[in-house]
């Protein structure tokens, strides 16, 4: 069955497949029961599955994360919201020194299906910490698996392959896009989880995006081929591991990559992605692989977020510096 | 450890019982905090009462300049509401019902001594003297706060539930050390008492005897949530577990606020260790503009509250005993209309902040890799000149 769904709603019906597939899937997070959490991503879940199932946690993040560690141990598979990406950090350590490693630590005895939902990036006009991009953090820990959606079929096929997926999965979704709309096929077969995707086909340079980025890059690509320009854009879904056989082979062909992402550029996806592309594509290139994302600088108040976040502009200023070189 | 029968606010320990607090109420049953060990020096209907452990003596005249500042403080509240919702103010957060309990701790703080808000204590603030536009534009998306919090002694705002209660702690072991009679007031919610920072911080303050107060407020909501899912005693009396006294006061009582806050800092100052005050208050509107409490609470319950209203007990205080007459009255109302037309003014022709300005004190010297990345994105800005941005 085909539906029209916002990422928002795709998120909702894939947690409540999800709970129904498997009487293990536990939700906590702060609010995210009565009131159906700040962004209502699981509204009327408490409602049908109870509140053993949907729990209104006490307010502490490393309480959530590691409560969720002993449920796993338990063969739960808890699903832990974090309210805003700013406030994942009480819950860091925990992420970091136990979810991510017990399974290595454990020589695969315990195993650590736990799923970490945050709502991240900006765009939004809120104040401090409501706006960060914290993926790198994450995907720079072994252990963890970090995905990022940008559309409403992967939020609603991805959200249940995180909680399937053996090992721990940070979920990040794209809290601006919430409202944007697309057609899901509840009957489909989904793509698989850790896989990058060519959402637009292009012979000229190669623009990889995840989460949120993914719009503006395919924005970007609409207006350069109005200038008959012409952009292959990729969605790379999978941040930890990054699955770049697609981007490679794009790549090959155009000679010419730049990544997108709201997080600052220093020490983000880009950097690592630029690595490996001039590893893999070292004679292929014609211009070095380019970044476009957040300045190194804390993310600032709202009535400078455009001026920060990466822009179609600014997406079609570093394919025009490419193209130079 | 020392010794806790010296102090007045021993009482509230000693006094204390092992009480559990209403199991979490289910959906649709009401939500009626039960108010016990209450420390109240002004009854809802206004009533002067004393209490054994707190006397208070206020002037008349120190009675009106509170009754001043909790309706100031409310018409900015009022005030700052409607301008985001005509969509001058990103988000605002409410302290509608609140207005006591701020007031009266703010007022019970010396010049000298600082304090550690959350986001929500737009009633200390004034109480310090910050412009209310300095706050305003940070719900605007100006800036993260815009005054002095040296100059203030009211730190910036900390949105990080919990954080500044290691802050104040640290502060006040700063304090400490320099020998200075001042005290750190470190404020938090009620949800706030359920971090684990929170709890640190007052093992440090116990640990080292730190001239530190934590003025928690609990409003029964931590935005849904409430108060049950943190705590299963009264929050008061989780002070005990840490060694140091804990009161819980009437918070929508100015007067007993200011009473109880006053004998803690002041006990503070003189080396006898922090105090964690429960003002047991009521969030009276949304958690923030943002915020649907009609998906988490009945109005009956806001209703029963507004019988307990912390401006109308000091306004029927006044008029009864004779401390004020009509025309102070109306002054206090051209005054809340001079400050919510200064708001609003202010909020209205508030400038945009400068692009750069995100690039500015990053570091105490700018690094040359940032004046690098602020010289490329000044030129890129500038090739936009005359276009659409
Ligand atoms: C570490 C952290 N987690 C989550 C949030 C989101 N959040 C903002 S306010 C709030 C509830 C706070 O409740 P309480 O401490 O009772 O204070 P109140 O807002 O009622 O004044 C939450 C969960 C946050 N700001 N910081």
């Amino acid at each position: 069955m085909t539906q029209l769904l916002t990422i928002g709603k795709a998120l909702n019906l894939g947690l409540r497949r999800a709970m129904e597939d498997d009487a293990k899937v536990v939700l906590m997070g702060e609010d995210i029961g009565r009131l159906g959490g700040v962004f209502r991503i699981t509204d009327g879940l408490q409602k049908d599955f109870g509140e053993d199932r949907v729990v209104d946690t006490p307010l502490a993040e490393a309480g959530i994360l590691g409560t969720a560690v002993g449920l796993a141990m338990r063969g739960y598979r808890p699903v832990c919201e974090i309210q805003f990406d700013g406030f994942v950090f009480p819950a860091y350590n925990q992420i970091v020194t136990q979810v991510a490693k017990i399974h290595a630590r454990s020589r695969g005895r315990l195993a650590m299906p736990i799923v970490i939902r945050i709502p991240f990036g900006g765009g939004i006009g809120a104040v401090e910490h409501h706006s960060e991009s914290p993926e790198a953090y994450f995907a720079h820990t072994p252990g963890l698996k970090v995905v990022a959606v940008s559309n409403p079929v992967d939020a609603y096929w991805g959200i249940q392959q995180a909680i399937a997926h053996p090992d721990p999965v940070v979920f990040l979704e794209p809290k601006r896009r919430y409202w944007d709309k697309g057609e899901v096929d509840t009957d489909a077969t989904p793509d698989p989880l850790l896989a990058a995707r060519v959402v637009r086909a292009g012979d000229d340079v190669t623009v990889l995006a995840y989460g949120p980025m993914v719009k503006t890059a395919l924005q970007a690509a609409e207006a350069a081929a109005e200038e008959g320009r012409s952009l292959e854009v990729v969605d790379l879904r999978a941040i930890s591991p990054l699955d770049l056989d697609p981007v490679v082979e794009s790549v090959r062909r155009t000679g010419r990559c730049v990544v997108v992402h709201e997080a600052p550029v220093t020490l983000g996806l880009g950097a690592e992605i630029a690595a490996r592309i001039t590893e893999s594509c070292f004679h292929s290139l014609e211009a070095p692989v380019l970044r476009v994302g957040g300045y190194d600088t804390p993310y600032p108040p709202s009535k400078l977020e455009e001026e920060y976040l990466p822009d179609l502009d600014r997406v079609l200023d570093a394919v025009d510096r490419a193209m130079e070189f | 450890m020392r010794e806790l029968a010296s102090r007045p606010l021993s009482a509230a320990v000693s006094g204390m019982t092992t009480e559990v607090v209403d199991p979490v109420p289910g959906a649709g049953a009401p939500h009626l905090p039960r108010q016990t060990g209450l420390v109240q020096l002004l009854t809802p209907e206004g009533e002067r009462v004393e209490h054994p452990d707190y006397a208070i003596d206020v002037t008349a005249e120190e009675l009106r300049d509170l009754y001043r500042d909790l309706v100031l403080v409310r018409r900015w509240d009022v005030e700052a509401t409607a301008l985001q919702r005509q969509g001058e103010l990103g988000i605002w957060a409410s302290l509608l019902g609140q207005e006591a309990a701020q007031v009266g701790a703010g007022r019970a703080l010396r010049p000298d001594d600082t304090a550690f808000p959350t986001y929500r204590e737009h009633g200390v603030a004034w109480t310090r003297g910050v412009d209310p536009l300095h706050v305003i534009s940070l719900f605007r998306g100006v800036d993260n706060g815009g005054w002095d919090p040296v100059a203030t002694g009211f730190n910036l705002y900390t949105v990080v539930i919990g954080a500044q209660c290691l802050h104040a702690t640290g502060y006040a072991m700063g304090l400490q050390r320099d020998g200075a009679e001042s005290a750190a007031l470190a404020f938090l919610g009620d949800g706030a008492t359920s971090q684990g920072e929170v709890n640190e911080a007052m093992i440090w303050a116990a640990s080292f005897s730190a001239p530190v107060v934590f003025f928690c407020q609990n409003n029964q909501y931590a935005i849904s949530v409430p108060l049950e899912r943190q705590s299963r005693v009264p929050l008061y009396q989780r002070a005990a577990g840490f060694g140091f006294p804990g009161v819980r006061v009437d918070g929508n009582d100015v007067l007993a606020v200011l009473a109880v806050t006053r004998a803690a800092l002041a006990a503070a100052r003189e080396g006898q260790g922090p105090t964690f005050i429960e003002a047991f208050t009521y969030r009276m509107g949304a958690h923030t503009t943002s915020d649907d409490p009609t998906r988490y609470r009945l109005a009956s319950e806001l209703e029963e509250w507004k019988l307990r209203d912390p401006i109308a007990r000091v306004k029927a205080y006044l008029s009864r005993t004779g401390t004020a007459d009509a025309d102070f009255f109306a002054d206090v109302e051209a005054r809340a209309d001079e400050l919510a037309a200064h708001i609003r003014r202010g909020t209205t022709e508030m400038p945009d902040p400068p692009g750069t300005a995100m690039f500015d004190r990053v570091y105490a010297e700018q690094t040359p890799h940032l004046a690098a990345q602020q010289a490329q994105f000044e030129a890129y800005q500038a090739g936009f000149e005359g276009s659409h941005r």
